[in-house]
């Protein structure tokens, strides 16, 4: 039982726009990293075709510098699922030529992940991939739409968006467009805390506190992990941490924290005063750049 | 607040805010600042905006960064979508659909006042209203926003001038005088200072009103959903294997049970509910905006689009309407085009037959004109190739709008609110289709007693709009109005006040059987007089006792008549010179004394819906 109004208003809501790609769409994958995003928007997809098994496969984007226990996750989860899982490397699409490694200590691989997706998208003739983006999480994200619109290369177009009226979503497109889905538009980092509590689902223990080998550059703890590239200033000390987000493990950062329940997270989340994405190192180029990798075909 | 609070916060209702104003008038440093003392700003975004602000070489911190979120908005210096912000406070959570004010960009306060509980309408109060303040007051009309607040704001600029607000709130009464507000409200503020923003400000001691947050704390929202008319518009089918077949979907209004009887549109084959499944499991009822996925207790055919609803009160099924459209896209409207509607999970073919007439936003005067372009509005009549299950926009917000979309490039061109629905050649097939404005076969007498000045006509007025928003529709009958007219050859001897009664209660029960709401206020002193009331209208009967003191009421003296009682000009006048016998078993109590309006508006609505749905349930099978 959900114990809040808000709750199952957003749980209702983001149903029903899963069901809708169900509905509207001929191929729909969930994009799943193993976060807790993705592991919400999985249990919501179980729940909207309950007892049927969720109609869509799991697309999970790998930048090849992940914590492993996440892909562990990633795998056990899929297979409790009982749906099929694809994964597609940016190496691939490195060692292909399409995308060009970055250079320098705080190098990521997250803009090369767009070039891997719009690739994989057309691998697997996909129509809708649904994301666990929040419009809390960004200002550009702000102005997502559920069904976000994205033209035959993959681009979204702030200006041109189609207006969402109502709870009427249009999934209308031409051959060779897709849509990006975001059933969790209007939850909160908290929200989907308060969810995985209450429906009481599993998530990695990166999560929680935990001790760990870390780097401090410019106020963002990097796990200290073969996949960074080391800088001379580099000095790796031990910290009591947690992550917020678990993605590319060269730009997520952890912050300290000693809370090792989902009780103590909801508490330290709502006593906190920066965003998750103040954690994310890839965010912090420039005050847009979150936006300009979405028009590229980000998530 | 402090932040020890937000933990709470899942316990909170949602309310949905939506925004407009001209450019320039302030909003987005009004969210700002909004966000910002609700403590909804992080470290991070807050050292991000000043950062900017610096490097546009900004004196302050600029708030309104906070909102301009995309890069061309901030080259522009304009906001140009719509974007979503949240705040908690310890009482409420928010979502606020920031929509940008620019004429060609009217469609987005469509879209952000589409789910919106309350309106918040910017005016510069240097410039007073404008013609945009009066599109976007009519567009909150248009989409029957609940609540609607006026923020006259840079009340700085014009010296916090009582008189300046007093023109602005003047203007706006003239404009919307022909638009149907239920609530309007008007505020001044400076968002820049923070006057009357989080707390009311100093700087205005005639302002007596609330702060703007405190207002939306605590005003009002009976919820977007209409919860009497059963509406699930199938989603899809779930058919894992050869035993289980459920048809999952939100129910769009109104609620279900096991075992009930519903009928599938548009087929109109009957069966009844055998299970309800939901995310906390099996069910024994679902109401509005829940999720569900139902087993039927017969094999029918049933695919996504379809409805479900009560046999007794279907949606319409229609070929035909009439619509009010906001027209979103370049590409004016053509009549005799092609265009694809979408409605609930339905998507037809659709024409429009015809374009009726344009509304000058302005001066609100009907246009003939031959075509509707970006952001205008008019009304169309829309023809379907496929019949679509409808209810008027004005009873429900879910069956009652629509989307069309261009067939060749998919883009949304308007948004549309049913007004009328033209056809019933096809109706013709379906038992007694109605357009859903009464509730379904038995209606309800809700019996007012109560002190002369007690508040009946009140409450009877306010619950009469209250279930207005909600598209049922209300008669009133007061002991006034049957005097003059129906019962104009009776005087007030023991026999002749009972016999008014009975022919109050007896036409009651009449238009209750019909499906209205019966709203009868009758100060009905005597035991006697409420139990003949009571035993002529039978089960659909609800008695409530609308109470104050004697002193309170003559205190009040609404219509002057205590003086005169007291006086001795009139004679046996109940609570003065005649006895009021309390009620023993009244289904209500309403403590006017004690209470306020709302509250006590909060009780009446809510027992007169259970009542209306237990007495609907309990009924035996309709006999069509
Ligand atoms: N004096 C004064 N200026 C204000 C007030 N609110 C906003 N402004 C200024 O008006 C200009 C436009 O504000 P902005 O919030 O960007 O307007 P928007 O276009 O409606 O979002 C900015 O220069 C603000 O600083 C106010 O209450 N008083």
């Amino acid at each position: 039982m959900l114990d809040g109004i808000a709750l199952e208003e957003l749980e209702a809501e983001a149903i029903y726009v899963i069901r809708e790609c169900a509905g509207q769409f001929d191929r729909t994958a969930i994009l799943f990293s193993g976060g807790k995003d993705s592991i919400v928007i999985a249990h919501l997809a179980r729940l909207a075709f309950h007892p049927a098994p969720i109609p869509f496969p799991l697309l999970h984007i790998d930048t090849g510098h992940n914590f492993e226990e996440a892909l562990s996750f990633r795998d056990d989860y899929a297979k409790e699922l009982g749906v099929d899982l694809h994964v597609r490397f940016v190496q691939d699409s490195i060692d292909a030529g399409k995308a060009v490694e970055e250079e320098g200590p705080n190098r990521s691989r997250n803009t090369l992940q767009t070039v891997t997706l719009l690739d994989a998208i057309k691998e697997l003739k996909l129509d809708a991939a649904i994301g666990g983006a929040r419009r809390d999480e960004e200002k550009a994200r702000a102005k997502e739409r559920f069904f976000s619109h994205r033209d035959r290369f993959g681009q979204w177009d702030p200006k041109n968006q189609r207006p969402e009226v109502w709870s009427i979503y249009n999934g209308l497109k031409k051959h060779d467009e897709n849509f990006r889905v975001f059933p969790l538009s209007n939850w909160t980092e908290l929200d989907v805390w308060q969810y995985i509590k209450a429906r009481n689902l599993s998530v990695p223990s990166l999560y929680f506190s935990h001790e760990r080998s870390v780097i401090n550059r410019e106020g963002v703890w990097l796990a200290d992990s073969p996949h960074l590239i080391t800088a001379a200033t580099d000095r790796p000390e031990m910290r009591r941490v947690r992550f917020r987000t678990v993605g590319d493990v060269t730009c997520t950062g952890a912050v300290e924290s000693t809370a090792s329940t989902y009780e103590e997270i909801i508490e330290e989340i709502g006593r906190s005063n920066v965003t998750e994405r103040s954690t994310r190192a890839d965010d912090k180029r420039s005050d847009t750049a979150m936006e300009d990798r979405k028009k590229q075909g980000y998530f | 607040m402090s932040k020890d609070e937000i933990p709470q916060q899942h316990d909170l209702r949602i309310v949905r805010i939506s925004t407009a104003g001209s450019v320039d008038d302030g909003k987005s440093t009004l969210i700002g600042r909004l966000l910002y003392d609700c403590n909804a700003i992080f470290d991070d975004q807050l050292e991000a905006i000043q950062k900017s602000s610096r490097a546009t070489g900004e004196t302050r911190v600029n708030l309104a960064l906070l909102t301009d979120g995309l890069r061309a908005e901030r080259e522009q210096k304009i906001t140009i979508d719509v974007a979503y912000r949240y705040f908690t406070t310890p009482k409420r959570r928010f979502i606020i659909a920031d929509t940008p004010g620019h004429a060609q960009y009217t469609r987005n306060m469509v879209t952000g006042a589409s789910s919106a509980d309350v309106a918040i309408l910017l005016v510069d109060a240097v410039h007073g209203m404008t013609d945009q303040s009066k599109r976007h007051s009519f567009i909150a009309s248009l989409l029957r926003v609940q609540h609607v607040v006026v923020v006259a704001n840079k009340m700085d600029l014009v010296e916090y001038s009582e008189n300046r607000f007093a023109e602005i709130v003047q203007q706006f009464d003239a404009y919307s005088e022909k638009l149907s507000f239920t609530n309007l409200t008007f505020i001044p503020i400076s968002a820049l200072e923070g006057d009357n923003v989080a707390s009311n400000s100093d700087k205005m001691p005639w302002y007596q009103g609330s702060s703007l947050l405190d207002y939306l704390n605590n005003v009002h929202v009976a919820g977007r959903r209409n919860h009497v008319d059963l509406r699930f518009p199938v989603q899809c089918v779930i058919r894992p294997n050869r035993t289980f077949r459920g048809f999952a979907g939100e129910v769009a209004s109104g609620g279900l049970r096991v075992g009930e009887e519903v009928m599938v549109l548009p087929t109109g084959l009957r069966t009844k509910i055998a299970a309800i499944n939901t995310p906390n499991g099996s069910e024994e009822q679902v109401t509005a905006g829940q999720s569900a996925i139902l087993e039927l207790a017969d094999e029918i055919d049933i695919s996504r689009g379809d409805m479900l609803v009560r046999p007794r009160n279907p949606a319409t099924l229609s070929h035909r309407f009439e619509a009010m459209v906001c027209w979103m896209n370049e590409q004016p409207l053509a009549v005799g085009k092609r265009y694809k509607l979408l409605h609930t999970t339905r998507q037809v073919v659709a024409y429009v037959e015809e374009l009726v007439y344009r509304i000058n936003v302005e001066s609100l005067h009907r246009e003939d004109v031959a075509a509707l372009g970006l952001n205008e509005m008019g009304r169309i009549v829309v023809s379907v190739a496929k019949p679509v299950f409808i209810d008027l926009f004005e009873h429900n917000r879910v069956t009652g709008s629509f989307i069309l979309v261009d067939a060749d490039t998919n883009l949304v061109m308007a948004a549309g609110m049913i007004t009328h629905t033209q056809d019933t050649r096809e109706n013709a097939s379906l038992p007694e289709v109605k357009a859903g404005a009464v509730v379904s076969g038995q209606g309800l007498v809700v019996w007012l007693t109560g002190l002369s000045g007690a508040g009946k006509s009140t409450l009877s007025g306010l619950l009469k709009e209250a279930l207005a928003d909600m598209g049922i529709a209300t008669i009133r009958v007061d002991g006034d109005d049957l005097r003059e007219g129906l019962s104009s050859d009776l005087g007030f001897s023991e026999e002749d006040r009972s016999e008014n009664i009975r022919r109050a209660s007896a036409t009651a029960k009449l238009l209750a059987s019909q499906g209205f709401i019966v709203l009868c206020s009758f100060i009905s002193p005597m035991n006697a007089q409420r139990a003949l009331a009571r035993s002529t209208v039978g089960d659909a009967f609800m008695e409530v006792h609308v109470e104050c003191t004697v002193d309170e009421a003559i205190e009040r003296d609404p219509k002057g008549l205590y003086k005169r009682a007291l006086s001795g000009e009139i004679k046996q006048f109940t609570g003065v010179s005649a006895p009021y016998e309390l009620p023993e078993n009244p289904e209500l109590r309403l403590n006017t004394g004690s209470q306020t309006h709302e509250e006590s508006l909060q009780l009446l609505l809510g027992s007169v819906l259970d009542r209306l749905r237990a007495i609907n349930e309990s009924s035996p099978n309709d006999k069509l």
